[in-house]
């Protein structure tokens, strides 16, 4: 190919980082000024007195709540989804039972189907167990829609898993729990993380679950939080880019960090999905 | 010695009471929140029901209401158009992938660029493109207007434009996940297939189009699955965006089903509107999965 050949080339995939790329530096950019500057000057132009205060004023003005809120629900739910769903494929993948298959094949369903469908159900569900407006029932939607993905991505690396150290560790006396947590945990960490990352980014950014069981703003997370926050700010851009500039940062972090397990399990759990 | 402790942990592998107790928390949860409500779904969609009173059971009615709704077929139709826009940006993502797998120094870093907004949520990706979209100082407008383009459009208020405008974000939301897919899948060939088509004489086309699309066709058909059905089930950033409107012109299945529960309290009808939602996500599903299996093995 010639030398004109792949400066085209490139040009095309540089214009597509930009399309992907652009409205959020021009987010960073009105987060940090005020109406005055962003209504009148260009919009790219770097902020020319940067209003930092926009990030404290919607920090003190609620979002440090939600933000809150948002860390420890992601966190809990992520401890669960990635327990349960090691303890399922472990039996699953590595026990003698007839119905695995079966039971298999009943949590892939969950990865089919339009989760709005459950909805209203689940709704009065919660609603009959007094669990409406509470954050367990954000919890326990977190931990069971995530736990056919998690399972997912954790079937492959235990299906690899050589049998031989779990005969040697039952030779030795030991007892199945102590051979899951001492030994097959700590052997499946890469793949741990993977399913870590892919919990929080979901769970972060989830909106339609929060939106429907939470009402009392003391348990909302940042997605419906900035939602009902940004209806009060309406006016005021620098304060409304600043709270999506927070809402954003932890998962850009992750991705930064770790983007390499970022990419692996989303690519595997979308070829299989 | 490798027998005795073959048998001795088969024994240990088929402890009943340790199989239930490690299978026991997952699929509890997944019957109890998954399964059931699907079921429930259906149930509910024969009921007059606001959610909180007593439930009455009416039979088919709300079904056959479902079908004679014309709000509903509207929404159902916006749908099967995000579905179908979906399916041809595919084409366009493809193009990309192809272009980075081949040879391109920085792939690596484009498209870990190129996913970035697939990881933000869906209300911060509507947010900030509600601000792209304002009419005054939106930056679409603004660039619009430098351009020479006098009276350029609200676009999240005009009937006509909208579900295209919200089009637009979507696609912005997925290029990288799909792009991410056909890169792994394209960076699978081998090379030597490659080299001895160029020695053969086949330009960068012929190869793109004879050599590594047939190879990677079985991942091009999930991802033809995967954008239908997520675009039959699409539902956050219109919610946020537009909440359907103006005037439902930019309603979908599932925003509309939501606005008829939590809305307008009619639970019942939008349980039904549910199940429906259900049925045509599995029914087009069957139908591409057979459309476009082939001889090949593909595990989906």
């Amino acid at each position: 190919m010639g030398r004109i050949g792949y400066i085209l080339l490139y040009t095309c995939l540089a214009l597509v980082a930009a399309f992907q790329i652009f409205p959020l530096l021009w987010l960073v950019l009105f987060s940090l000024k005020d109406n005055a500057q962003i209504f009148s000057g260009s919009p790219f132009a770097l902020p020319s007195d940067p209003q930092f205060g926009n990030y404290l004023n919607v920090w003190q003005g609620g979002i440090g709540l939600y933000f809150f809120n948002s860390v420890w629900i992601t966190g809990l739910a992520i401890v669960l989804t990635v327990l349960f769903a090691s303890m399922a494929t472990f039996a699953i993948t590595r026990m003698n039972w007839k119905l695995n298959k079966f039971v298999l094949g009943l949590f892939m369903v969950g990865l089919m189907i339009p989760i709005h469908s459950a909805l209203i159900p689940l709704f009065s569900m919660f609603l009959s167990v007094n669990l409406i407006d509470n954050p367990l029932s954000i919890v326990l939607t977190y931990t069971t829609y995530n736990l056919p993905i998690t399972i997912m991505i954790l079937l492959g690396f235990y299906y690899t898993l050589p049998r031989e150290i779990e005969e040697a560790a039952v030779m030795d006396g030991s007892s199945i729990n102590r051979l899951f947590f001492t030994i097959i945990l700590p052997m499946t960490t890469p793949v741990m993380a993977t399913t870590v990352i892919i919990n929080m980014i979901y769970n972060w950014n989830e909106f339609v679950f929060v939106n429907t069981f939470i009402s009392s703003d003391e348990y909302k997370t940042l997605t419906v939080g900035i939602q009902n926050f940004i209806g009060q700010y309406m006016t005021d851009w620098g304060s409304i880019g600043a709270t999506l500039v927070i809402s954003i940062i932890p998962v850009l972090l992750a991705f930064l960090f770790f983007s390499n397990k970022v990419v692996e399990g989303i690519s595997s759990s979308a070829v299989k999905g | 010695m490798q027998s005795l402790g073959a048998s001795e942990m088969n024994k240990v592998m088929s402890n009943k009471l340790m199989i239930t107790l490690y299978i026991f928390p997952a699929l509890f949860l997944i019957a109890v929140l998954i399964i059931v409500p699907l079921i429930l779904t259906g149930y509910y969609g024969l009921m007059d029901w606001n959610g909180i009173g007593s439930m009455t059971f009416i039979g088919m009615e709300n079904y056959i209401n479902a079908i004679q709704d014309a709000a509903f077929w509207d929404s159902a139709w916006h749908s099967l158009l995000l579905a179908l826009f979906s399916t041809l940006s595919l084409v366009i993502y493809l193009a990309v992938s192809m272009i980075l797998a081949s040879k391109i120094k920085g792939a690596d870093l484009l498209r870990k660029i190129y996913l970035i907004p697939m990881l933000l949520s869906s209300v911060a990706i509507a947010q900030l493109w509600i601000k792209v979209y304002n009419p005054a100082n939106g930056i679409l407008n603004t660039i619009l207007r430098g351009i020479g383009i006098e009276n350029p459009p609200s676009w999240l208020a005009n009937p006509d434009v909208v579900l295209y405008a919200i089009f637009i974000p979507i696609l912005w939301q997925y290029a990288g996940f799909y792009i991410l897919i056909y890169y792994a899948a394209l960076k699978n060939i081998p090379e030597s297939l490659i080299e001895s088509a160029k020695i053969d004489g086949a330009n960068p086309l012929q190869i793109a189009y004879k050599i590594k699309l047939p190879l990677i066709m079985g991942v091009v058909k999930v991802t033809i699955v995967l954008a239908i059905v997520g675009s039959l089930k699409y539902f956050d950033l219109i919610y946020v965006m537009t909440g359907g409107g103006p005037s439902g012109s930019s309603e979908v299945m599932a925003s509309y089903m939501y606005d008829l529960a939590f809305s307008t309290n009619n639970f019942g009808y939008g349980s039904a509107i549910g199940f429906l939602l259900l049925i045509i996500t599995l029914i087009v599903t069957i139908i591409i999965r057979k459309l476009t299996a082939s001889k090949e093995d593909i595990q989906y």
